[in-house]
C-alpha cells in the first residue's frame, strides 16, 4: 500500500498535468497538482529545518571535527528565522498603519534586507568566484595533449579562447580579405555555430526523448526505482 | 515415461494490460476532444459570430458597430494561445450602454475549444513515442530479446561502490539542486535507488545531503525502501539523508567542506545542475575519489566530462534506471526512445535535402510544401 498509493499520485498528477497542456479546459487540473506540489513542499520544509537543526546539534553534542561550525549554522539560522518571523526593523505597509506586522521583509533598510545584502550576497559570490580557479585547473587536466582527440580539443578551445578575446584580432587581423574566414574571431563563429550548435541539438534530442520515455516508463508505472523498486 | 508440462508463455501480463489499457485511456480522451475540436471549428466556419450578431440586429445600425467589436472580442477569447485575462483587442465604444450592450450579445459566454490546436504536433509527437513505448515493452514481455549498448558509467556503478566498501569510507550521491517537480531529479532517485541497493547488499556507508527538503523526504523513502529490498533494513539510517539549504552556494560550502573532511571514496552526481558542477567535481577530484556523474544540462556536461571518471550524456542518464534494472519492461522503453530517436533522425535528413534542393531549385513547390510541413511537425 505504501508504494501503491504513492505510484497511483504519481500516474494521476502526470496525466493531469499532461492533459492540461493540451486540452484547456483541463488547464486548471495542472493548477491544483502545482498547488498541492506547493502546499506539500511547505510542510516537507519544516521536516527540512527539523533534519538541519537534528544533525548539527548531534555534531554539537558529540563534538565532532568542526563543531565550532555548527554553533554558528545554528546561531545563523535562528536569528534568521526570528528576524524573518518577527519583522524586526520592518515599518507597517502604509495602507495598515494599524497592523504591526503588515510590512514587507524585502523593505530597504529592514533587518533582513541587510543579513541578505550584506551577508548572503558576498559569501554567494565568494563561493562563485571559487568557479574561476577550478575552470582554471579543470582545462588544464583537459587540455593535456595525450591523443590525437585531446590534440583536437585543445586546438579548438584554443581557437574559441582566442577568438573572444582582443588576442585574436590583433594576432590574426591582419589576414587580407579574402582570407578573412581563417581569423580568429570568424574562426570561433564557425566552430560555435556549426560545430558546437550539431553537436548541442543532437545531445538536446536525446534529451526530450529520454525525458518523454522516463515521464512515460514512470506514467505506465514501470519504473518503481524512486520508490525503492520491487513489486507494488 | 518421464512427463512433462510446457506453461505456455504469456504474451500479455498484468504489466503489459496496464500499459496497453492506460495508454489506450489517453488516446481515447485526446481523440474526443481532437474530435470535438473539428467539429466546433466546422460549427464556427457554418455559422460565425459576427454574421448571426449583424442578422439579429440590421435594423439597428448604431449597435452593429459595437456588436461587431464585441463579436471579435469574443473570437479573440476564444482564441487557444490567447490569455484569458488579457485585454479586449478594440475597446468597445463609450456609447454604448451596458443594456445596449446585453441586447447585443444574447450569448456572450466565451466557450473554449477542447484542443490546443497550437500544440497538434507536440500532441502526435507523444502519441507516437508513446506508441513506440508501449508496443516495445509489449515486445520485450513477449520474449523478444533486446540488445542494449553497453554504458561504461553504469557498468562502473558497482566497481565504485565496492571500492568504497574496501577502502572503508562512505559514498556521497548528490541528487542535484532542483526539487522534485524537475525530471532529473526524478531520475537522479531512480538512480540513487539502484546505487543504495548495492551500498546495502555490499554494506557500504551512503550519504545523501539535498538542497529540497521534498527531496530529502523522498531520498529517505527511496534509500530505505532500497534496504529493504536488499534485505538490510538495520543498516539504513535516516541520519545519512540530510537537508542543508535551499541556497545554491551555500548548498554547495556545506557539500565540498563534507567532502574535505570525510573524504568520500564514491562521488555519484545524478541530478540538475548549474554552476557548481565543476566545483563539486573538482574537489571530487582533489580528494582522489571515484566519480560518476550525469546530469540533462547540456551547458554543464564538459564540465563533468572534464572532472569525472565516468559522465552519463543527456539520455543515458534517463536509461540508467532501466539499464541497470535489466527488466524487459524496462529495457523495452530504452527501444521505444530509440524508434523516437530514429524517426527524428530521418525527419532532420528529409528536410535537410529538402532545403538543399530548394536552395538550388527555389521553384519547386512540391519540396516547398514538404519543407514547411517537416518544419511544423518538429517544430519549427
Amino acid at each position: 500500500m505504501k508504494r501503491i498509493i504513492p505510484m497511483w499520485i504519481a500516474i494521476i498528477g502526470g496525466f493531469a498535468m499532461m492533459l492540461s497542456s493540451f486540452i484547456p479546459l483541463a488547464e486548471s487540473w495542472g493548477e491544483v497538482f502545482a498547488n498541492v506540489f506547493n502546499v506539500v513542499a511547505a510542510i516537507a520544509f519544516v521536516l527540512g529545518a527539523g533534519s538541519l537543526a537534528k544533525q548539527h546539534l548531534e555534531k554539537l553534542s558529540r563534538r565532532d571535527a568542526g563543531w565550532g561550525y555548527s554553533i554558528i549554522t545554528l546561531g545563523s539560522f535562528i536569528v534568521t528565522l526570528l528576524i524573518g518571523m518577527f519583522k524586526i526593523g520592518i515599518h507597517p505597509n502604509p495602507n495598515f498603519p494599524q497592523a504591526a506586522y503588515s510590512g514587507s521583509n524585502n523593505t530597504e533598510g529592514s533587518a533582513w534586507s541587510w543579513i541578505y545584502e550584506y551577508m548572503i550576497t558576498p559569501l554567494t559570490s565568494t563561493m562563485f568566484a571559487l568557479l574561476a580557479f577550478f575552470v582554471a585547473s579543470a582545462a588544464f587536466r583537459a587540455f593535456r595533449a595525450k591523443n590525437t582527440e585531446a590534440i583536437l580539443l585543445l586546438v579548438t578551445a584554443f581557437i574559441v579562447l582566442l577568438g573572444r578575446t582582443f588576442a585574436g584580432v590583433v594576432l590574426t587581423g591582419w589576414f587580407p580579405e579574402w582570407a578573412s574566414g581563417l581569423r580568429l574571431e570568424n574562426l570561433s563563429i564557425y566552430v560555435m555555430q556549426v560545430f558546437n550548435t550539431a553537436g548541442n541539438r543532437a545531445i538536446m534530442i536525446g534529451i526530450a526523448l529520454g525525458v518523454a520515455a522516463t515521464g512515460l516508463r514512470i506514467l505506465f508505472g514501470i519504473d518503481r526505482s524512486w520508490l525503492g523498486g520491487g513489486d507494488a | 515415461m518421464r512427463i512433462t508440462h510446457k506453461v505456455p508463455r504469456r504474451i500479455f501480463t498484468n504489466q503489459s494490460w496496464k500499459c496497453i489499457a492506460t495508454f489506450l485511456c489517453m488516446a481515447m480522451c485526446c481523440t474526443r476532444a481532437f474530435a470535438f475540436e473539428i467539429s466546433g471549428a466546422i460549427s464556427e466556419s457554418v455559422a460565425p459570430v459576427t454574421q448571426i450578431v449583424t442578422a439579429q440586429n440590421a435594423s439597428a445600425p448604431e449597435h452593429v458597430a459595437t456588436q461587431n467589436i464585441l463579436a471579435k472580442n469574443v473570437l479573440a477569447r476564444n482564441a487557444p494561445a490567447q490569455d484569458t485575462n488579457a485585454p479586449l483587442v478594440e475597446p468597445v465604444n463609450a456609447a454604448a450602454t451596458p443594456a445596449a450592450i446585453s441586447a447585443a450579445i444574447p450569448d456572450a459566454t466565451p466557450v473554449r475549444p477542447l484542443f490546443n490546436r497550437e500544440k497538434t504536433a507536440l500532441f502526435l509527437w507523444i502519441v507516437f513515442i508513446g506508441a513506440a513505448v508501449t508496443v516495445s515493452v509489449w515486445l520485450a514481455k513477449s520474449g523478444r530479446p533486446i540488445k542494449i549498448r553497453r554504458i561504461a558509467a553504469l557498468e562502473a556503478v558497482d566497481n565504485a561502490v565496492g571500492r568504497a566498501t574496501e577502502m572503508g569510507r562512505s559514498i556521497l550521491f548528490v541528487p542535484g539542486i532542483q526539487d522534485m517537480d524537475n525530471i532529473q531529479t526524478v531520475a537522479g532517485l531512480t538512480m540513487l535507488g539502484r546505487v543504495a541497493k548495492t551500498a546495502a547488499e555490499y554494506d557500504a556507508t551512503i550519504q545523501v545531503p539535498t538542497c529540497r527538503s521534498l527531496v530529502m523526504e523522498a531520498a529517505r523513502d527511496t534509500v530505505r525502501a532500497s534496504y529493504l529490498s536488499a534485505g538490510r533494513a538495520d543498516g539504513f539510517s535516516a541520519d545519512r539523508i540530510t537537508y542543508i539549504t535551499d541556497d545554491q552556494f551555500g548548498y554547495v560550502a556545506n557539500v565540498v567542506g563534507s567532502m574535505v573532511r570525510e573524504k568520500p571514496a564514491t562521488c555519484f552526481y545524478m541530478g540538475c545542475f548549474y554552476a557548481e558542477s565543476l566545483i563539486f567535481s573538482e574537489t571530487g577530484n582533489a580528494i582522489g575519489a571515484i566519480q560518476i556523474a550525469g546530469t540533462a544540462e547540456s551547458s554543464q556536461l564538459p564540465f563533468f566530462v572534464a572532472a569525472c571518471d565516468y559522465t552519463l550524456i543527456g539520455e543515458e542518464f534517463f536509461a540508467a534506471s532501466a539499464y541497470l534494472s535489466g527488466e524487459p519492461a524496462q529495457l523495452g522503453t530504452l527501444r521505444g526512445q530509440d524508434i523516437g530517436k530514429f524517426a527524428v533522425g530521418v525527419l532532420i535528413t528529409l528536410g535537410v535535402l529538402a532545403a538543399t534542393i530548394l536552395a538550388v531549385a527555389p521553384s519547386s513547390a512540391v519540396i516547398s510544401a514538404l519543407l514547411y510541413g517537416l518544419q511544423k511537425v518538429l517544430g519549427g
